[in-house]
């Protein structure tokens, strides 16, 4: 349904970048204030643009990594590609200071709330583990104890996003589990594994959840995408409970 | 404004004009999907074409293919801000779809539907006078699931999103009634030339 909001335009706006806290050795937050503050849902991304003296323009989609319960500050988790044109900028120029022009909330179906109920299952590649991070935090910060489980992967443990947040999550035991799925990190360690995500994967960590997901996210790069929804339909999620977030590159 | 030390990699000026604005260059192609891939076989589809909740006329995969067939090469324009030029199609022109069912258009909407359930809403206008198409083949093969095959829409003047994917049928709608992405905060046009990603641009 159409709430009022969805009527409004959104409009571009400067935010000021508030701090940067480098996350892996590729990936960094980045803080902004926006000088018009909005409400948003976990799950949902902002639009940002950067513009050339020449007048050359060019943007981006970054989901919102912050919960919408922490107040107006909105982390962005940006992974550096090498030869990325926005994503190099944030990493190599970007300072704290800067105004940065983005527009946002924006996104009506990737999103949760407590209200929205569980079980939860969400599933994340590499960067696309951001939008699900935002719902861990809501659900905690609204000390829900709906089941969620983050099924995670990334090449090594070095390259998790998030680590040892999520970690302390798990180990709380407040109906949150992590499983893990490292492509390229030999190691193996209990509950997690190291290969891509499959049907195999996808049932067993299913079963420790103590009732079938209600709703599933799925997040991350297209070739992810498409491997890990192929994987949960498989193992017998209803495809119409699986929303997808493809971050395209 | 400017953003402090940002050059950007700036676009070559002769396919500067065949880039609408806050687009960029891809040579991969551009995905945008609410749910998993659905694989439809094509000894099980069918396309229905309806006037309101009337079926007018539906083809199986066999018969579809049979229509004539036309080739189309477009540029086309992701939301998520990705162009990618010259992308060759075949399939199915919506004018000869009509004229296959002998229906002049009812009315001036049609909804798309796809076998996902996603529904897109898109003028009749703008998908007749051979500006659209059922595609079944993308670059010489035929249509991957990731890409929307067997079968999806082709709309290459609005935003991919449009271009309903898994396609199973139009329908003729009394009013624009908007579809799953318009009904979700994106615009209920989509011209990639004026800008209109979201509600309201
Ligand atoms: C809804 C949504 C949410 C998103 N959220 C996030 C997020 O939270 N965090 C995030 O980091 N990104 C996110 N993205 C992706 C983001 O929008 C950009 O696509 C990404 O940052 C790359 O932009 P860029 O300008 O750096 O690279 P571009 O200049 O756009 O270059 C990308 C192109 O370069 C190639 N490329 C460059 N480097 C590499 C590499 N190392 N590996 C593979 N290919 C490469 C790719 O083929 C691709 O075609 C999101 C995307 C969407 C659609």
């Amino acid at each position: 349904m159409q709430d009022q909001s969805a009527n409004a335009r959104v409009e571009w706006q400067t935010a000021t970048i508030t701090g940067v806290v480098r996350q892996t050795a590729r990936v960094s937050s980045f803080f902004f204030a926006p000088s018009v503050p909005f409400v948003y849902t976990a799950g949902q991304h902002v639009d940002v643009r950067l513009s050339a003296p020449d007048g050359y323009q060019t943007q981006r989609s970054y989901s919102i990594a912050s919960t919408p319960d922490s107040g107006a500050t909105i982390e962005l988790a940006i992974e550096r590609l090498d030869d990325g044109e926005v994503s190099t900028f944030f990493h190599d120029v970007a300072q704290i200071g800067d105004e940065i022009e983005l527009r946002g909330p924006i996104g009506g179906h990737f999103i949760w709330t407590v209200a929205d109920g569980g079980p939860i299952l969400l599933v994340g590649g590499g960067s696309g583990v951001v939008p699900l991070v935002s719902m861990l935090r809501h659900r905690k910060a609204r000390n829900s104890t709906i089941p969620a489980l983050l099924l995670y992967s990334a090449r090594s443990w070095d390259e998790l996003i998030f680590r040892d947040e999520l970690l302390a999550l798990a180990e709380s035991e407040n109906n949150f589990d992590l499983a893990l799925a490292l492509t390229r990190d030999p190691v193996a360690r209990a509950n997690h594994y190291t290969r891509r995500i499959d049907a195999f994967i996808v049932t067993e960590t299913l079963a420790r959840l103590p009732a079938p997901p209600k709703q599933t996210f799925v997040c991350g790069s297209n070739a992810f995408v498409t491997t890990a929804a192929d994987a949960l339909v498989a193992a017998g999620i209803p495809a119409g409970s699986i929303r997808v977030e493809r971050y395209g590159v | 404004m400017t953003t402090r030390g940002f050059t950007g990699r700036g676009q070559s000026p002769e396919i500067k004009d065949r880039v609408p604005p806050g687009q960029s260059l891809t040579e991969d192609f551009p995905v945008l999907s609410a749910g998993p891939t659905p694989r439809v076989l094509t000894e099980d589809w069918k396309f229905t074409l309806k006037v309101g909740p009337k079926p007018v006329i539906s083809w199986n995969w066999d018969e579809f293919n049979a229509l004539p067939q036309t080739k189309l090469t477009r540029d086309i324009h992701c939301v998520t801000a990705w162009s990618k030029l010259d992308t060759h199609w075949q399939g199915v022109l919506i004018d000869d779809i009509l004229a296959e069912a002998n229906l002049e258009p009812p009315t001036d909407f049609l909804l798309a539907h796809g076998y996902d359930g996603y529904t897109t809403n898109v003028p009749v206008k703008d998908l007749t006078g051979g500006r659209a198409m059922i595609a079944t083949s993308y670059d010489g093969k035929p249509l991957t699931a990731d890409h929307g095959g067997p079968a999806r829409l082709l709309v290459p003047h609005l935003y991919f999103w449009k271009s309903a994917k898994w396609i199973n049928g139009l329908q003729f709608t009394a009013r624009d009634e908007p579809g799953f992405w318009e009904l979700r905060g994106y615009h209920i046009y989509g011209d990639p030339w004026r800008e209109q990603r979201y509600t309201g641009d």
